[in-house]
């Protein structure tokens, strides 16, 4: 096996930390402390040490949260404002971010071992992209004139929801608080954020750059905590009209229960997935190694649509079973702000152990493994790009999302067992292939219950392509105008009318 | 005081011969495999009409399965939107010549007038039928805008198997509002009428069957809530779950969901809808309104108007005319053409709404008119209209699911708005007013999901159906309908020397 080039090792002195200057609760325009007093610690995954403490919300800080945000939802100026007034605030607000990228990228870097070049060619401007499309939509929110079978004039309202409930991971901490964020606030909702105990100091700069851009005090809230406390007292909260939820399936059961049980609040949830990425012969094998070297290492494989089952028809098969190893063994694996780094550390010791555990299922369940397989270094949370091979559909780790750098390697033979294989997953997230024919491409497409279909190219997302899960990956669509619905009531307003020269 | 009333009598019609009542699960009427029967009964006697069978988890099972196969494997979903489409205009041609006898099967099992049922149920029935018929074929996805060079669109895919669970207050006009949008998107479904009125959704089976809907694709299962519908909503691979029912039900459905498959779930519950009525009303039209709005299918309508707010500028006047109007109302057997008001649908309903109208006595309020049951056998109460009620009463809180109407007076529009938004609901409200600016502010300011501006109850195909708060999330009717049923895929390529981007 292969030696990774990792400083995993390297001293204290060597990593780059960030100023931290937000680690208070912000409600109402303020950073104030939790009621309770109470703080938690965020730490590096470089090196697992602290690197500060964060005042941490529980259920009494989310009822002042939401006492604020329903307070300036139904008397204050954000939905009084027209959609292009809220569109302009919207705007200041990513010139704000973007002309801090550097500061950002750097935040999430140290809080989720995110590579800094990526965050700052990525990241951070695919957030400020997704900020400046919703503050364009704000204005084109359209309802409809119906045609009425009586003497009625009809028209459709899309009015905003109210108060909304936003809890996010920590696999991309800035993109995902834009992502959920900019529609509710382009529809003119008021939002209650709780950012994922791992990773919560970007969230709390961006409340203070919300409020530099002129978001009036109460439209934006962030309450770091956990899941349990926090992320529960949202979900259970009566004056909450939606909640939209990016994360585990587990949890979003929770969040779907705690709904049914409090005031049926609409719920949107954005889960896991076991994506497929599908080769055909006809394939650039260079090109199909490249995507699916992509689709498992990037990130350090913890994105809810990582390709994590590829499965390569036979007739190229050795080919690229040759050529992936290679690719695997040639990512750097290392620290994060390191520019030749291509994979920092998992976000944390639990994922961390998770990762590994899933690794020696592989082993023990009797599939190949070609390549990586254990820890990186000895500090800090890194490890080795891992490739199985002769994975079974019935393996655990053929089943269950590992969110880690591990993929699992399948052969086939016809485009019918491709389906089949790729559908044989409670999961629908996304899917990936790989082939220059035409009725190939769209067939499998066709077929392949998923939200999201990448043709010849994997991780394409775009502000205006709607993104989200079929089956278990959950219900409901982030990016495109799309979105908004979420965030969005339809009202039928329906009056009599007696005199019309048409119907 | 509610005026002649025949509630004891049965009047002279031939009964029916009750064809269907086994489960239809794959294209055949079939035994519950318990080999279970329940009763269902007639609400102007209490009498049994006929025992049908009683389908469970093991029935749903079969039932799913054959959706399951229907969709993953048959002709439906593989047949063009007009394909399918046809075959539902088939389907609602036979409704309509089978009217009489489904709207004598909906009034029998659920106590409704019978010409109000073939003129407004059946033929909405209908009309849903017909109208996803034609959206079959015209369900669009999108061509994107990417940023990058990208060639994106979005697919919308019909979702699979449909679990569909309806309530007995509209038999027919039920059915054919959830399962017209699904079959359009090219989904199977499996659907569970309320136990009360199984009779039309069997009978609606054997006409879908002879328009040419493929075995599987419809499947009805009559049985109980706590077995059948528990199946359905927990059921693993069932894909999604449209209910209408009431509010507690609901949150059961949200839960089975939230423990199986996470299936999306749309729900259509309660309502404590307000009609506020403004000094320039015409008083005469606001009466009528009113009246149909409390009074509609005896009050077992979702979108009663059951808080009827009367500025105070006319109120006086029009306590007296609606007062007036109730003289005349006749309460009784629904065959009757006399009658205005049948039997509430069961016994069960029938007590709860005598509770409730005690219960506001109690309270304090004040009984206009009627206040008690009417006629010795069967479930007839008469119409009943509260007065000197208080926002915090248990009468104005609560759906009564009955002809029960709480009537309050009002200053001003702020007033009027904040009581009527004062309630967990919001599935409609009535405005009642010449006055443009009032017209519109308060039915911006009225949190609910549809708003009726000088009518109520207007119901249309092409118009949004759902509430909001808790009353619910989802629509039925209109092209948002089929939404429910459908799944949003993105596709996107590379692009390589595109001319625009």
């Amino acid at each position: 096996m292969a030696t990774y080039q990792c400083n995993g090792n390297s001293s204290a002195g060597d990593l780059v930390v960030p100023e931290i200057k937000f680690t208070k609760l912000f409600i109402n325009g303020e950073f104030v402390d939790a009621v309770s007093g109470k703080t938690f610690e965020t730490r590096d995954p470089r090196t697992g040490d602290v690197l500060a403490h964060i005042a941490e919300a529980d259920k009494a800080d989310v009822d002042l949260a939401v006492n604020a945000a329903r307070e300036a939802f139904d008397h204050g100026a954000w939905p009084r404002m027209s959609g292009y007034e809220r569109g302009r605030i919207l705007n200041k607000l990513a010139d704000l971010v973007e002309q801090r990228t550097e500061e950002m990228a750097a935040l999430d870097g140290a809080d989720g071992g995110k590579l800094l070049l990526l965050g700052k060619a990525m990241d951070i401007p695919f957030a400020v992209q997704m900020l400046r499309y919703y503050a364009g939509a704000a204005d084109k929110i359209h309802g409809e004139s119906l045609r009425l079978s009586g003497k009625y004039q009809g028209y459709t309202l899309k009015e905003p929801i109210g108060v909304v409930g936003v809890i996010i991971p920590w696999n991309f901490p800035s993109l995902m608080f834009f992502l959920k964020v900019s529609p509710a606030l382009a529809a003119g909702c008021t939002v209650v954020v709780k950012p994922a105990e791992q990773t919560p100091l970007s969230a709390l700069y961006y409340a203070h750059l919300a409020k530099l851009a002129g978001i009036p005090d109460g439209v934006i809230n962030v309450l770091p905590g956990f899941g349990p406390t926090a992320g529960a007292a949202i979900t259970a909260h009566m004056d909450v009209d939606s909640v939209a939820f990016t994360g585990s399936g587990e949890v979003g059961r929770l969040v779907m229960e705690a709904a049914a049980k409090s005031n049926l609040k609409t719920v949107s949830l954005e889960l896991g997935g076991k994506s497929p990425l599908i080769i055909f012969d006809d394939a650039d094998v260079d090109m199909a190694v490249n995507l699916s070297r992509l689709a498992i290492f990037y990130n350090k494989g913890e994105v809810c649509v990582a390709g994590s089952r590829v499965y390569v028809q036979e007739g190229i098969y050795d080919e690229f079973v040759k050529k992936a190893v290679e690719a695997a063994r040639s990512v750097k694996v290392g620290d994060p702000f390191d520019a030749s780094t291509n994979m920092g550390p998992q976000v944390d010791k639990e994922q961390f152990e998770k990762v590994l555990s899933y690794i020696e299922h592989g082993k023990s369940e009797g599939a190949t493994l070609l390549t990586g397989g254990k820890r990186a270094g000895d500090r800090g949370y890194y490890i080795e790009p891992t490739i199985f091979a002769d994975v079974k559909d019935d393996m655990k780790i053929a089943q269950d999302e590992i969110f880690g750098p591990v993929m699992s390697l399948m052969k086939f033979k016809t485009v019918e067992e491709a389906i089949e294989r790729a559908n044989c997953s409670r999961y629908g997230l996304a899917a990936g292939v790989v082939t220059r024919s035409l009725d190939v491409a769209n067939r499998v497409s066709r077929s392949v219950r998923a939200g999201t279909v990448w043709v010849n190219c994997y991780y394409a997302f775009d502000p205006d392509a709607p993104f989200g899960g079929y089956k278990m990956s959950g219900f409901g669509r982030d990016m495109g105008v799309g979105a908004i619905d979420k965030y969005l009531q339809v009202k039928s307003v329906v009056t009599a009318l007696p005199d019309s020269p048409w119907y | 005081m509610a005026g002649e009333n025949n509630g004891a009598s049965t009047f002279q019609f031939k009964m029916p011969e009750i064809k269907f009542t086994k489960l239809f699960i794959n294209g055949r009427f079939v035994d519950a495999v318990s080999g279970r029967t329940f009763e269902t009964r007639d609400p102007r006697t209490g009498d049994v009409i006929a025992s049908i069978a009683e389908g469970d988890k093991e029935d749903v099972d079969l039932a799913v399965r054959a959706a399951r196969e229907a969709f993953d494997h048959g002709e439906w979903p593989r047949m063009s939107g007009s394909e399918r489409g046809r075959i539902m205009t088939r389907f609602a041609d036979l409704v309509e010549k089978h009217t009489d006898m489904l709207a004598l099967l909906d009034s029998l099992d659920a106590g409704k007038l019978a010409a109000a049922t073939k003129m407004f149920d059946i033929a909405a029935t209908a009309g849903s039928l017909r109208y996803f018929a034609g959206a079959a074929d015209k369900i669009h996805g999108e061509t994107l805008k990417m940023q990058g060079q990208f060639h994106g669109y979005t697919l919308r895919e019909p979702i699979g198997v449909a679990g569909i669970i309806i309530p007995w207050n509209m038999p027919c006009t039920m059915f054919g509002t959830k399962v017209a949008p699904a079959l359009a998107a090219g989904c199977t479904v499996v659907v569970k009428p309320a136990e009360q009125t199984p009779l039309s959704a069997l009978y609606l089976a054997d006409l879908a069957k002879q328009a040419g809907i493929p075995d599987g694709v419809m499947n009805v299962v009559p049985g109980f809530g706590s077995t059948a519908g528990a199946a359905i909503a927990s059921h693993m691979n069932v894909d999604t779950v449209s209910f209408t029912g009431s509010t507690e039900v609901g949150r059961l459905i949200m839960e089975a969901s939230a423990r199986s498959n996470l299936k999306p779930v749309f729900l259509e519950l309660g309502g404590k809808s307000p009609l506020v009525i403004f000094d320039d009303a015409d008083i005469d039209m606001a009466v009528e309104l009113a009246i149909n709005a409390n009074l509609f299918n005896k009050g077992e309508i979702c979108v009663s108007a059951t808080r009827v707010y009367v500025q105070e500028g006319i109120y006086d006047q029009f306590e007296k005319k609606l007062t007036e109007s109730l003289k005349s109302w006749v309460v009784g057997d629904p065959f009757d053409p006399r009658v205005n008001q049948g039997p509430q649908i069961d016994k069960t309903q029938y007590e709860r709404v005598l509770n409730y109208i005690e219960h506001g006595k109690r309270e304090g309020a004040t009984v206009l008119t009627g206040g008690k049951p009417c006629g010795q056998k069967g479930y007839c109460i008469e119409p009943t209209i509260f007065t000197n009620v208080m926002d915090d009463m248990t009468i104005a809180k609560e759906e009564i699911f009955g002809p029960v109407m709480c009537l309050m007076k009002f200053k001003t529009v702020e007033e009027a708005i904040e009581r009527a938004n004062d309630t967990v609901y919001g599935l409609s409200a009535g405005v009642v007013t010449k006055d443009m600016d009032v017209a519109n502010r308060v039915l911006r300011s009225v949190r609910a999901g549809m708003v009726w501006v000088n009518c109520y109850m207007v119901v249309c195909s092409d118009c949004p159906f759902g509430g909001r708060k808790m009353s619910g999330f989802g629509k039925d009717e209109g092209m948002h309908a089929l939404d429910k049923f459908l799944v949003v895929k993105s596709v996107v390529t590379p692009l390589r020397g595109s001319p625009w981007m």
